[in-house]
């Protein structure tokens, strides 16, 4: 099971409206993955130097402005932190290996993960059905672009916020699954000596880190998704966010469901048409079903065409 | 009399209820239900001769194992609409997703629009009209029964079929294991001609080509006997 669920607005005058249009989205999909949720949202672009980062703490009562002093003390003078439930999103004007370094040092010790790092996204995920932590997390008043998010039945990996959707891979990129792979352990082995570094058992983190570690290598996501049809094996339905758009790419056996929407004001995918029976005008929207083994790609709210995939079925 | 069930305010499971209730030998009653929203298992399990109008988009199985109900979707299915239906019709007026009518015993189901893969994987005896296209490995080990497909079929056609009869009027990507192209006799276009005809669908039957099993995979081979010892 597992569901997933992402929004693209087209009109920016809905932004203000993104998690009132989202959150009833993710609800939908309660049945397929009571387990864990999580979103990803863009929002509040962050202008150079500065980077956006999401921390996570077990204990919803952790000290973070104690944590902004010393943060400030060693980063940034005019670091901003902004709790939310577990989570805190930090501003902070550096350069992304200084702050990782730091980072690094620091958070193991006080129990703190990162979550998300980037200009534009900000990832909140918890243990818990998508009612109590879209609850927590007050994603109904959450403003922005885009959101994609995920609910999670697990199948291959514990239940734990870091096993929950969805998996960033840096640079503003991030995916959710729903599906399992069937290659990922030897996968993992061939990506951590190309470099990359795992925290989870997780098949998806497997999937996200190969995305990463091909965009690194200057593939364009288009041919990252091509790629991933011959090296990924298993069951997929993967959607990917980026700063500026969003992509769709479902196995070529098409096991897993998906089915998409786009309207005059917005582009959206649900595991299933509940997740978009509600939104604006969706009477008049044009509904599909993605073909297998196609890479689907909206930037700048506009879809791009793809090359022919077939012979990778 | 119509009755009306507005799915957003009456649950799914009261509708399911009232429709098990009317007996198999009921006189004919007309239903429309609307505001399906994508829902689940809508009008499934139905056995009495009922007149089910659905205005709007259905989610999973909906009519499923119908019997004797002649059911009318103003919309797109989700997987496996009609699924192991055993009698009366079932018209999907928009676009079905995976598995339609799958293992389908009996009664006519027509699509309108395009369906996904795997539409009518082991099929028992249903008659299924497509006036679109289907996707890969439809007909999969169908046994008893009738595919007729307007439009294209994806790769892995009638793979592993047995002795239900495939019409494609399109082209098709690729055939599955065990599937060939057959003679199209009088009987058979007859037969076609009578099928489009009561799913009202004006396509000319002389424009389809048959396939069915090659009977290799299925059938015992005596020179084969020492791979199974």
């Amino acid at each position: 099971m597992c569901g997933i669920t992402g929004l693209f607005l087209k009109n920016p005058s809905l932004e203000k409206d993104l998690g009132s249009l989202f959150e009833p989205m993710l609800l939908q999909m309660s049945q397929r993955g009571p387990d864990s949720t999580g979103f990803a949202i863009y929002r509040n672009p962050a202008s150079e130097p500065q980077i956006k980062v999401v921390l996570q703490s077990p204990d919803p009562s952790f000290d973070w402005l104690g944590l902004s002093s010393e943060l400030r003390a060693i980063l940034d003078p005019d670091l901003v932190m902004t709790p939310n439930y577990n989570h805190c999103l930090m501003l902070v004007s550096t350069d992304e290996s200084t702050l990782n370094r730091e980072l690094m040092q620091l958070l193991p010790s006080l129990g703190l993960t990162i979550v998300s790092i980037g200009r534009h996204i900000e990832i909140y995920k918890e243990v818990g059905t998508p009612e109590t932590v879209a609850e927590c997390f007050g994603l109904k008043r959450m403003t922005g672009s885009h959101a994609i998010g995920h609910t999670r039945m697990a199948t291959e990996s514990a239940v734990t916020t870091a096993g929950s959707h969805p998996f960033s891979t840096g640079n503003d990129v991030f995916l959710v699954h729903n599906g399992s792979l069937s290659n990922n352990n030897r996968l993992r082995r061939s990506l951590i000596s190309q470099g990359a570094v795992f925290t989870t058992d997780n098949d998806t983190e497997v999937a996200a880190q190969y995305f990463d570690i091909k965009l690194q290598q200057g593939a364009s996501l288009e041919e990252a998704m091509t790629s991933a049809l011959s090296d990924l094996d298993g069951f997929y339905t993967f959607c990917i966010g980026t700063s500026n758009g969003f992509a769709v790419l479902r196995d070529p056996i098409a096991c897993k469901p998906a089915v998409m929407a786009e309207s005059d004001d917005w582009v959206a995918i649900g595991s299933e048409f509940r997740a978009l029976a509600d939104l604006p005008d969706v009477g008049h929207a044009e509904i599909w079903e993605p073909e297998p083994a196609v890479p689907y790609l909206w930037e700048n709210a506009l879809k791009v065409p793809v090359a022919d995939t077939r012979a990778h079925r | 009399m119509e009755q009306v069930f507005d799915l957003a305010t009456i649950p799914l499971r009261e509708l399911n209820q009232a429709l098990h209730d009317c007996l198999p030998d009921a006189s004919k009653s007309v239903w429309r239900i609307i505001n399906p929203k994508g829902e689940h298992a809508v009008a499934c399990g139905v056995d009495t001769p009922a007149d089910i109008e659905i205005r709007g988009h259905v989610g999973y199985y909906c009519a499923g194992m119908n019997k004797q109900a002649h059911v009318i979707i103003h919309g797109n299915a989700g997987t496996g609409v009609a699924e192991n239906m055993m009698s009366g019709t079932v018209r999907v007026k928009g676009n079905a997703s995976q598995s339609a009518g799958a293992t389908g015993h009996g009664g006519l189901l027509v699509i309108e629009g395009n369906v996904a893969a795997r539409c009518g994987i082991s099929l028992k005896g249903l008659n299924i009209v497509v006036c679109g296209s289907v996707g890969h490995m439809s007909g999969f080990m169908a046994q008893k029964g009738t595919l007729i497909v307007c439009g294209d079929a994806g790769y892995a056609l009638g793979d592993s079929i047995y002795e239900a009869d495939i019409f494609l009027k399109g082209k098709v990507d690729e055939l599955g294991a065990d599937c060939m192209e057959k003679n199209m006799t009088e009987e058979h276009l007859t037969f076609l001609a009578t099928l489009l005809e009561t799913a009202e669908v004006t396509d000319d039957p002389a424009s389809f080509r048959r396939y069915g099993s090659a009977r290799s995979l299925y059938n015992f081979e005596i020179d084969d006997a020492d791979a199974h010892t």
